[in-house]
């Protein structure tokens, strides 16, 4: 079967967008709406690859990701920010922190599966 | 005529001098000074400036170089008529400060500087005696045109002693009346007297010998004419700058020269004679120079070549065997010989007793002595040593020099160099901006390059300045050879020396002023020396210790108050056991007063203001009046500063503070935008996302496109009421809502908020406890924001509320008259750490899912405060709990 997708959003009508466009692409979509036990929920699905919103209620965002960047099992894994805040400084961050791909909300959804598709690691 | 004969006319003349001078001063003594102090005796006693330079050289500078010594008639003759006014407060400031001499006037002006009084007296010596010298030198001349035909007479050693023996007859008639008495206005009214007798001697002889060259030798006024058409002198061109730069020279040495000074400033009696003298004086002069050049062409004529023309007045007349005339003429010379030599001497000795002598002689003899009676002897003394000294001085210049050289370029040279006082003079009694340094500047400047440029040329080359450093400057540097500083070479040395020593000297006066401070009393001098005619009227005197103390005592008001000064002048009175409110002077209560005044105006400034008082110094009380003026206007102003820049710093603080709220407010506005942005995108991100894919199509199940069109319809909405919150906010913020007063009662109020709550979120599992009858009061206020409020806490409670049955209270009480609805619910509450910040912008309790974007109880406190109210948290209670305050006036009727 296709790839397995992660997406960790707390907004239920955002989930309920991006899951339905993945999964339409071929995607096993799972969702988690908490940041914090995130970087549990990443260790244990283990997926190919993590869409991550930054607002999160318990943890933001940055934080987990630099949490899976500081893991060996997860330091290469791709991971996509997916924000509503969308500055110069957001982007900058996100990069620091090792992000593989950077997107902002509202987003073409079109310009959102390419993105994946291309986060898709090579098999 | 033999040498003996000579010498018995010129002794009984000087004899004849004088009894003038003598019975002058017993008029004085006997009061009759009117007469000697008319305006014409004034008018005479300013022609020393016709010195025998003026007698016999002005002829011989005519002969050389044409027209050009009428400059030197021209530039006396323009101050006394222009610069009137000039001159006329410079009498004043003499008369007002009790000025002894030009030193004095240079030294008092910028605070009684010893250095300047110094400075200015050594450039007088230097500058006057080449004058002398040349004075002695055409005495001695004119001896020898005689001499010349007695047996036995040679050259040389003779002259020498016979300027010498002239010389020593000066410095005895000089020390004999101008040493009479120590006056304090340093006036010599046998002098003076003399001098006005010798001045229409030598307009006499003049006169005379030119009215024989033009009527006895000539024939008339056109054949005289004639001549000088025909002579050398009529086709003589002027040269411009030459002209110019003399006629200034003469200028400023009439205003400068020791002499000129002593008998225009300090031996004048009223300034009124001044209108007199401004122009008296110019026709004496032109009657002076009226002859020269008939005289100058005819001798020409008349004489061998090769004869001194600075002596055609005497060889002319001679020649022709008029012997009468040239003694007359001889005379003339020998009256402005003496009269300059006289009152040159004198000015220099009280300058060189006064600021040299007197000085060191108080250092060396130690202070006790300065206040005994033998004083005046010493001054005495030292004044005709001064006499001998610089009379003495005049002579030996005469046998270093020997004799030689032009008199008109002996006499320029001197000019240049007293000249360089006008400056600091004129800067001194128009500019009180002028100090002290600037002077010392100034004149050394000047002094240095006349000294440079001129003097030390002049005395001849090889004698200072050898002729290799007057073509390549000192060593080898040729921008300062003496004749062609800074490079520009090829000018004549007189005006080249005057050009640079002048401007150099105005500039570093100037510059030096300005960018130096001065001292207390130099701006106590400055003030009155600038404002001479606004202050005093004249000097006044003192008399008896009750006018000191009544003076005192005004001066005191002025600078301490009128209150604290009568305090303690009364305080001193019953001290002393004086009957009144005005204390004796004693020294104790003066030193008292002088500490508090030193108080307000400085230690300096009191001890000078009481000592002028009591000392009844030479300082008017309206000058000091002035200066306490000043002070007070000074402490005022420092006073005011002082209020100024404690305002100023408040303002600053008060700016900086404005600084960090507005900082601030840009962090929480930046904040606030991130957060609108943030609430916009999210449910933008929904409807972008579901629209797009609804419009391309694909596989989609029926059921999901209805969910979908649903799904943006709500976050429509949803965007919707985030931007009526938000621009309800932005009007509740910046205060431009305006209030719709109306009456309605609270239970009215509370049924529609629950109704309108109901129908949201949660709302239908919420039970609502109400007291019916504690809402039944009557309220004045917007009833739809109140309202508003309400919903807000109502349905926050429906959406927020935690319990397994979920309720809220609402109870309606008082307290301190200010109505109170409570809004209590069973839930778990809110966390302490989250209550200060729930009234917050976008502050929506964390883990708490809720429509809202977090702006309802921001929006609360917004109108709670229109309203005149208030919201908060109720903490110590197990669920979430609101208060509602109304003010007092909100409630009409409680029942």
């Amino acid at each position: 079967m296709g790839k397995e997708l992660l997406l960790i959003e707390d907004e239920p009508n955002i989930i309920e967008a991006v899951s339905f466009l993945l999964s339409r692409d071929g995607w096993t979509v799972r969702t988690h709406s908490n940041g914090a036990d995130a970087v549990e929920k990443v260790l244990k699905l283990r997926p190919d690859v993590v869409i991550l919103d930054v607002m999160l209620p318990g943890r933001s965002g940055y934080d987990i990701l630099r949490d899976l960047r500081a893991r060996s099992e997860t330091a290469n894994l791709p991971v996509m920010i997916l924000t509503a805040r969308g500055q110069n400084r957001d982007r900058e961050l996100a990069e620091r922190t090792g992000v593989t791909a950077f997107m902002t909300k509202p987003f073409a959804n079109g310009e959102m599966l390419e993105a994946v598709r291309a986060l898709a690691p090579v098999t | 005529m033999t040498l003996n004969a000579l010498v018995a006319i010129c002794l009984s003349y000087v004899v004849f001098l004088f009894a003038v001078a003598f019975v002058a001063e017993r008029w004085a003594m006997r009061g009759r000074v009117r007469w000697l102090r008319s305006p014409i005796v004034y008018t005479l006693s300013l022609s020393i400036y016709c010195t025998a330079w003026t007698f016999y050289g002005a002829v011989g500078a005519a002969a050389r170089s044409g027209l050009e010594y009428l400059a030197i008639y021209l530039g006396p003759s323009l101050v006394m008529i222009g610069w009137w006014w000039a001159v006329r407060k410079l009498v004043r400031i003499g008369r007002s400060q009790r000025i002894t001499s030009i030193a004095d006037l240079i030294s008092s002006r910028y605070g009684k500087s010893n250095l300047l009084a110094i400075g200015v007296t050594v450039l007088a010596v230097v500058g006057t005696t080449p004058y002398i010298a040349l004075q002695l030198q055409s005495v001695t001349l004119s001896f020898e045109v005689f001499g010349r035909d007695a047996p036995g007479a040679g050259a040389g050693e003779p002259q020498r002693l016979t300027a010498f023996w002239v010389a020593v007859g000066l410095a005895l008639f000089t020390g004999l009346f101008g040493t009479r008495n120590l006056d304090a206005n340093e006036r010599h009214h046998g002098v003076v007297m003399a001098i006005a007798v010798e001045a229409v001697v030598k307009l006499a002889a003049l006169l005379s010998v030119g009215i024989f060259v033009v009527w006895g030798l000539s024939g008339g006024v056109a054949e005289t004419l004639a001549r000088i058409d025909a002579s050398a002198l009529g086709s003589w061109q002027a040269d411009g700058g030459r002209w110019a730069g003399i006629t200034f020279l003469s200028a400023a040495a009439f205003l400068c020269l020791p002499r000129i000074f002593q008998v225009l400033v300090v031996e004048a009696g009223d300034d009124a004679h001044l209108r007199t003298a401004s122009w008296a004086f110019p026709a004496y002069l032109m009657l002076m120079s009226l002859f020269v050049v008939p005289i100058a062409v005819v001798g020409l004529d008349l004489m061998p070549a090769g004869a001194n023309p600075d002596l055609f007045v005497l060889t002319v007349p001679l020649s022709q065997g008029q012997e009468g005339l040239a003694v007359l003429s001889f005379l003339g010379g020998f009256s402005s010989a003496t009269s300059m030599v006289i009152v040159a001497a004198i000015a220099l000795s009280t300058m060189v007793s006064n600021h040299i002598v007197m000085p060191i002689w108080l250092r060396v003899t130690g202070d006790g002595a300065s206040v005994s009676g033998d004083v005046r002897h010493v001054v005495l003394t030292a004044r005709r040593v001064s006499i001998g000294c610089v009379v003495m001085l005049g002579y030996l210049y005469y046998s270093v020099s020997g004799g030689g050289g032009a008199l008109a370029e002996i006499g320029l040279v001197s000019f240049a160099g007293v000249a360089q006082v006008l400056p600091a003079m004129l800067g001194g009694i128009f500019w009180r901006g002028a100090t002290r340094v600037g002077a010392v500047a100034g004149l050394s400047t000047g002094f240095a390059i006349w000294l440079w440029t001129l003097f030390l040329p002049s005395i001849g080359a090889g004698g200072v300045i050898s002729p290799e450093i007057l073509a390549e400057g000192p060593w080898g540097l040729g921008w300062l050879r003496p004749q062609a500083l800074f490079g520009i070479a090829g000018m004549d040395p007189l005006l080249h020396a005057i050009l640079w020593s002048m401007s150099l000297n105005a500039l570093a006066f100037f510059t030096g002023s300005v960018a130096s401070f001065p001292t207390p009393l130099e701006r106590l001098q400055g003030a009155q020396f600038v404002n001479v005619f606004q202050h005093s009227a004249g000097p006044r005197s003192w008399t008896g210790g009750v006018a000191q103390t009544e003076d005192l005592m005004v001066m005191a008001q002025r600078i301490l108050g009128a209150e604290d000064a009568l305090a303690l002048f009364a305080r001193e009175a019953r001290r002393q056991g004086v009957r009144g409110d005005l204390p004796d002077p004693s020294p104790d209560f003066l030193e008292t007063l002088e500490r508090e005044l030193a108080g307000s105006v400085g230690a300096a400034t009191a001890h000078a203001m009481v000592g002028q008082i009591v000392g009844g110094a030479s300082v008017s009380v309206e000058d000091l009046m002035a200066v306490a003026d000043e002070s007070a206007q000074l402490l005022e102003y420092s006073a005011r500063l002082e209020a100024q820049s404690a305002e100023l710093s408040r303002t600053a603080a008060q700016l900086r503070d404005a600084n960090r709220k507005l900082t601030r407010l840009s962090v929480q506005k930046d904040a606030f935008l991130s957060q609108i942005s943030h609430e916009l995108r999210t449910p933008m991100t929904s409807i972008r996302a579901f629209s797009e894919i609804l419009r391309d199509g694909g596989t989609i199940g029926d059921g999901d496109q209805t969910r979908f069109a649903s799904i943006i319809h709500d976050e429509a909405v949803r965007l919707t009421r985030l931007l009526d919150d938000l621009l309800d906010l932005s009007v509740l913020e910046n205060g431009q809502v305006s209030l719709n007063l109306r009456e309605g009662t609270l239970g009215a109020l509370l049924d529609r908020a629950v109704a309108a709550a109901s129908a949201g979120e949660g709302g239908a599992t919420l039970r609502i406890r109400r007291d019916h009858a504690a809402e039944d009061v009557r309220l004045v206020t917007d009833l739809d924001r109140l309202t508003q409020v309400f919903i807000n806490l109502v349905s926050n409670a429906g959406k927020y509320c935690d319990a397994q049955r979920p309720e809220l209270h609402i109870r309606v009480g008082r307290a301190e008259g200010r109505l109170i609805v409570d809004f209590l619910d069973n839930g778990s509450g809110i966390a302490p750490e989250a209550r200060d910040t729930i009234f917050e912008k976008f502050s929506r309790v964390a883990d708490q899912k809720a429509g809202g974007a977090g702006l309802g109880l921001a929006i609360c406190r917004q109108i709670m405060a229109r309203l005149g109210g208030d919201i908060r948290y109720l903490p110590g209670r197990s669920g979430a709990a609101f208060r509602v305050e109304l003010p007092h006036e909100v409630a009409l009727a409680a029942q």
